[in-house]
């Protein structure tokens, strides 16, 4: 079995989460030990707290690594990789960035989004992965015979919390060659304040695609109105410029941790579900397969556009 | 600015219930609604947008079948000026790796300064975009939500958590995979589409492409879907049933139990 690997992303000196679900991931596939990679400058800290979870750590530490830049770090890791290692990068804005081009430049195979892994048959890994924003999973064998680049979705693997190993560091800052690049970060632009803050909000009524029209979002509000909630929404509705960005929950989007959530035709991809963090679920769908209902407390199915209103009208008296 | 846009024929989730198969391996095929990739339509507006900036002209590309001439029809509509159809029975089952394989065959035709794909597709793995510039050792962006055209390069806004953007100065020629939400895509009535119907869409065929079929399709393929199925529910939500008066009684009892009213 390839050695297997996982790339340890971490933010203002501190781990992110995923490094407890890679280490997770890793075991997965196969028994033995997993190596975490940690790259950035001045990094001695993160390395540290990356040996509590991983027996063996590789530290590479340059300036020219201090802001992720995927293609820098693609350079890194293939001076760095042995062929046919098995790399696991965490799913997101950064790893779908390098993931791609990495299995191409070690001539290894890739997949992304993987909720959950069922181990090796020879040469086949065997991952889960879910299709249609959740409605349907499929069993899909990824051949690591000349090693792999895995994209593991947060939050998917339970995490190994336990911090009892006491890893080796390894400094291969030296091995990782030349760092140039045809792509150069410049800054970080953070999004404009809106007029509303949801992370405020006790209660949100959250509409999605099931709104279908830009003419029915005075339906949301009047129901927030009546019930002296606030109106958030899911991506789709922010992409059709129907609601300001400021409104929108999940991971490219707002957190948020209100006392009750009222989500109102929205589906429950995992990108809007990673920003709810806590508070009592309330879904109204027309579709009794929405993978909403499968985090809710309370669902109903029902038409949003005669649901809404007809509860507003109640509350309304 | 001669730009390519990589398109794709997908399931219209808008249009579609998902459900399984009577065999429950898969899910049902028969009588869906196809459309292009919603990503797909962000980047050939982004292109469109581009060129009526600096001039140039917008082609789109697609790896299908016959049944795939109408998306192609659908961005030609929106302002692309060609299209191309990228088909050989060789190309079917390829995975991301095999579609990237036979669109570098496509930009290597062509005289390109810019490649975009749509950030991700249903079914798919969002990486065609991230492969083909690895392939092609030209710079990638993923994600992208902004893209301002300089002298002999671009600057471009990455989406990252939280909605904060990743500002980027990157080089030409280059792959740029387009995030929704970074502009209006325009909508296209019948008679636009019936405007571009006899626009002829050259097809491509492997050996057109100089592509080993041995290195696509399914033989080639080293990720494989296995079958489909229902992930197993878990205690899952508690359903409110009844007539709609019931369902709102009991709903406003729950909300007062929980805060959810003022």
């Amino acid at each position: 079995m390839a050695q297997i690997y996982a790339y340890i992303e971490h933010h203002d000196g501190v781990l992110d989460d995923t490094a407890m679900e890679l280490v997770v991931a890793g075991k997965k596939i196969a028994a033995g030990p997993v190596t975490a990679i940690v790259t950035g400058s001045g990094i001695d800290a993160v390395a540290s707290e990356a040996a509590k979870i991983y027996p063996e750590v590789i530290k590479i530490d340059t300036p020219a690594l201090a802001y992720p830049n995927a293609e820098v770090i693609r350079k890194a890791l293939v001076n760095i990789l042995p062929s046919g290692a098995i790399v696991l990068l965490p799913h997101g804005p950064f790893g779908m960035d390098l993931g791609p081009g990495l299995s191409i430049k070690m001539d290894s195979s890739f997949a992304s989004d993987i909720v959950d892994i069922e181990g090796t048959d020879g040469n086949l890994v065997k991952l889960i992965r879910q299709e249609f924003g959740g409605v349907v999973s499929v069993h899909v064998t990824s051949d690591i015979s000349s090693g792999a680049v895995l994209c593991v979705r947060p939050g998917a693997m339970a995490p190994d919390e336990s911090k009892s190993a006491s890893g080796k560091i390894t400094d291969k800052s030296g091995d990782a060659g030349d760092l140039s690049a045809n792509r150069k970060f410049l800054e970080i632009v953070e999004p404009e304040a809106g007029d509303v803050d949801i992370t405020k909000a006790d209660v949100l009524v959250s509409i999605g695609r099931g709104i279908e029209d830009q003419e029915n979002i005075g339906i949301a509000q009047e129901l927030a109105d009546a019930m002296g909630a606030v109106v958030s929404c899911s991506r789709p509705i922010v992409d059709a410029k129907w609601l300001e960005p400021a409104r929108q929950v999940g991971t490219s989007g707002n957190t948020v941790k209100p006392k009750v959530y009222m989500a109102c035709g929205i589906s429950g991809s995992f990108q809007h579900l990673g920003g709810i963090k806590g508070g009592f679920i309330i879904a109204i769908n027309k579709n009794p397969n929405a993978p909403i209902f499968q985090v809710a407390n309370v669902g109903i199915v029902a038409d949003i556009l005669e649901f809404m209103p007809a509860l507003t009208e109640k509350l309304q008296g | 600015m001669e730009i390519l846009v990589c398109v794709k024929r997908v399931p219209d989730t808008a249009e579609n219930e998902i459900e399984m198969n009577s065999a429950g391996n898969d899910i049902e095929r028969d009588d869906l609604v196809y459309s292009v990739n919603e990503w797909d339509n962000y980047a050939v507006e982004e292109a469109i947008q581009i060129v009526d900036k600096v001039g140039g002209s917008v082609t789109v590309v697609t790896v299908g079948d016959e049944d795939s001439d109408e998306i192609l029809r659908r961005e030609m509509a929106m302002g692309a000026e060609k299209g191309l159809l990228a088909t050989d029975d060789a190309f079917s089952g390829s995975d991301c790796k095999g579609i990237a394989t036979i669109l570098k065959g496509v930009v290597a035709k062509g005289q390109y300064d810019l490649i975009m794909t749509g950030a991700q597709a249903d079914e798919g793995y969002g990486a065609v975009g991230g492969m083909l510039a690895a392939m092609m050792d030209v710079p990638y962006a993923s994600l992208v939500n902004k893209v301002d055209v300089q002298d002999g390069k671009l600057v471009i806004g990455r989406e990252i958590q939280g909605g904060s953007q990743e500002m980027n100065e990157i080089t030409l020629p280059c792959v740029l995979s387009i995030q929704t939400g970074i502009n209006e895509p325009r909508y296209v009535g019948i008679r636009g589409i019936r405007k571009v119907s006899s626009v002829e869409i050259p097809e491509l065929s492997a050996s057109d492409l100089g592509v080993d079929a041995g290195s696509v399709g399914e033989a080639a393929a080293k990720v494989k879907k296995v079958d489909y199925f229902v992930p197993e529910k878990g205690e899952g939500a508690e359903m409110l049933e009844g007539s709609t008066d019931e369902i709102i009684e009991k709903l406003i009892e729950i909300l007062k139990a929980n805060g959810g009213l003022k």
